[in-house]
């Protein structure tokens, strides 16, 4: 992941609560924990295989792929400017 | 000793909006409906499939019986007719019948219905813009009550009744410019313009037919009770004018239905279930409006109304489920159930109260709800600020018992069984679930294709 992303998600400031301000934007938004546990592990530069690693060690789930809706959060953030349109893992 | 895993939820992201609500708008919290009546919603779904029509003996009866009783304490000398075309389900009309309503119907095949029912010709009122000389002649012989729309209709009536060689009792449909609600001048004779008075001489001079009723029906979803109070005054004004000129005796008014139902209209601002006036404001509004009657005639006219949404909306409930999540290209999230428009008509007119049917967490977001057909306006909720749902999930919608399965159609998919919950908590099929048979059964394909 390049420096300047990483600089881009570390100056989001996310509350324990999911909730998050965009300094660049003023906007703010609310996510769920497993928004808050993702974005934690953008902001340490890990990938989709390491995300989807540690969401299962974190969360208890039955779903086999978690990739869409990791992928489908992606969206969202870039939908909301906090990442950029052209971002790919 | 390993931590308990938190349970996992989609990852959702919503942006804070300014100005969703202010001191009377509040956002309306959801609280999940497990249960319909003391059923559960899983055990109605897995024993009679989803979607799934749920009508509530208990409510029809309570909402029936506290119009009766409030009418009781101000105007004894009335009778409710039940409002065919609003829901004319036989289990629906005999539970009505039983409750004491006459049957209140709008063409020859609702007639039809409500004779095959029971219903005697003489507890039957005839309504409606399109009457065919059939269904004239079979409600003047059997003796039901026959409210006139127009003119030509007038010629109609004296026609067969000159046949028959009778001179029927009958009713004239007026319609009044009112202060607060659209005037529906295209039902029955105008009151302001005179028209309803030269139809009345015309009546009078033609002499094949008595006039004994005045009806009218001045709306649908009528939210102010003072409307009611208005068109009451005038009715009333009118029974005198017939009274104290012509020397006519009017036994019975017809106030019609359009009482409003809790639902509430994509045009209104505040939720039904915050504004809709309650029985005793229409009642109170009406019976103030019959006091114009004073001195009209020695003996008062048995007061009709044909109330219809008001008494069956409630009892109606629409249990679906969802088929799929997704999000659209601005990231609202849409949700896909099965079921739509075609079920249910209404969704065009109101915001339908959505509740989920099990117990739910997570993050509200605004999200769209579509049903499952493959048509653009099959939306059953265009946005509503809603908890997380997985494919499966039971969702119950409130307040349909109205129009939805008369209007319903079938379209893409078959329409699917309706039951009914007895007070005792037994619940049965009272429609059942269209199969491909029933609709090839009236198709033919010619030999020469």
């Amino acid at each position: 992941m390049d420096m300047a992303l990483l600089n881009r998600l570390k100056d989001i400031a996310i509350s324990d609560s999911g909730f998050i301000f965009d300094p660049y934007s003023g906007a703010t938004f609310n996510t769920n924990e497993t928004g808050r546990f993702i974005l934690q592990l953008l902001k340490e530069g890990n990938g989709i295989d390491a995300i989807q690693s540690e969401i299962r060690n974190h969360f208890k789930t039955s779903e086999e792929d978690l990739r869409s809706d990791i992928y489908e959060f992606i969206n969202l953030l870039k939908e909301a400017q906090l990442l950029p349109k052209n971002f790919k893992f | 000793m390993d931590q308990p895993k938190t349970p996992y939820e989609k990852p959702i992201l919503v942006k804070y909006q300014n100005g969703w609500s202010d001191k009377f708008g509040r956002l309306q919290a959801i609280t999940p409906m497990t249960h319909i009546d003391g059923q559960p919603v899983q055990d109605l779904v897995e024993k009679y499939g989803s979607p799934l029509f749920v009508f509530s003996e208990r409510t029809m009866v309570s909402k029936c019986r506290e119009l009766k009783e409030l009418l009781a304490l101000r105007y004894p000398k009335f009778q409710l007719a039940w409002s065919y075309k609003t829901n004319y389900l036989n289990a629906v009309c005999k539970v009505f019948d039983r409750e004491g309503s006459w049957a209140e119907v709008v063409s020859e095949f609702e007639f039809e219905k409500a004779l095959r029912l029971g219903i005697p010709f003489s507890r039957i009122i005839l309504n409606g813009p399109c009457k065919t000389e059939s269904v004239i002649e079979k409600a003047l012989k059997g003796g039901a009550r026959i409210h006139i729309d127009h003119f030509d209709e007038l010629s109609l009536l004296e026609k067969v009744a000159d046949r028959l060689g009778i001179r029927p009792e009958v009713g004239i449909r007026v319609n009044f410019s009112l202060s607060s609600i659209p005037n529906w001048d295209r039902f029955g004779f105008n009151f302001e313009n005179g028209q309803a008075l030269s139809a009345v001489k015309r009546l009078v001079i033609g002499k094949r037919l008595t006039l004994s009723g005045l009806h009218c029906h001045i709306g649908t979803f009528v939210l102010d009770p003072s409307a009611y109070r208005e068109a009451t005054a005038k009715i009333a004004l009118f029974a005198k004018q017939l009274h104290d000129e012509m020397g006519l005796s009017i036994k019975w008014i017809d106030l019609g239905g359009g009482f409003a139902s809790t639902n509430t209209l994509h045009s209104q601002y505040l939720p039904g279930n915050q504004v809709t006036p309650s029985f005793s404001q229409y009642v109170e509004a009406i019976t103030e409006g019959l006091e114009n009657l004073n001195g009209s005639s020695s003996e008062f006219p048995l007061l009709f109304l044909e109330t219809g949404r008001a008494l069956i909306d409630e009892a109606g409930y629409l249990i679906t489920t969802v088929q799929a999540n997704k999000r659209l290209s601005d990231g609202r999230r849409a949700v896909v159930v099965d079921t739509g428009i075609h079920h249910l008509i209404t969704s065009l007119w109101y915001r339908h109260e959505i509740v989920p049917a099990q117990e739910f967490g997570g993050t509200f977001e605004p999200t769209a709800i579509f049903g499952p057909l493959c048509m653009n306006l099959d939306v059953i909720r265009a946005n509503i600020l809603y908890p997380p749902l997985k494919t499966g999930d039971r969702l119950v919608i409130k307040t349909v018992g109205a129009y939805n399965v008369t209007q319903w159609m079938q379209f893409i998919t078959l329409r699917p069984n309706v039951v009914m919950i007895s007070r005792n908590g037994q619940c049965d099929i009272i429609r059942h679930q269209e199969t491909l048979d029933h609709l090839t059964a009236l198709e033919e394909v010619p030999p020469w294709i």
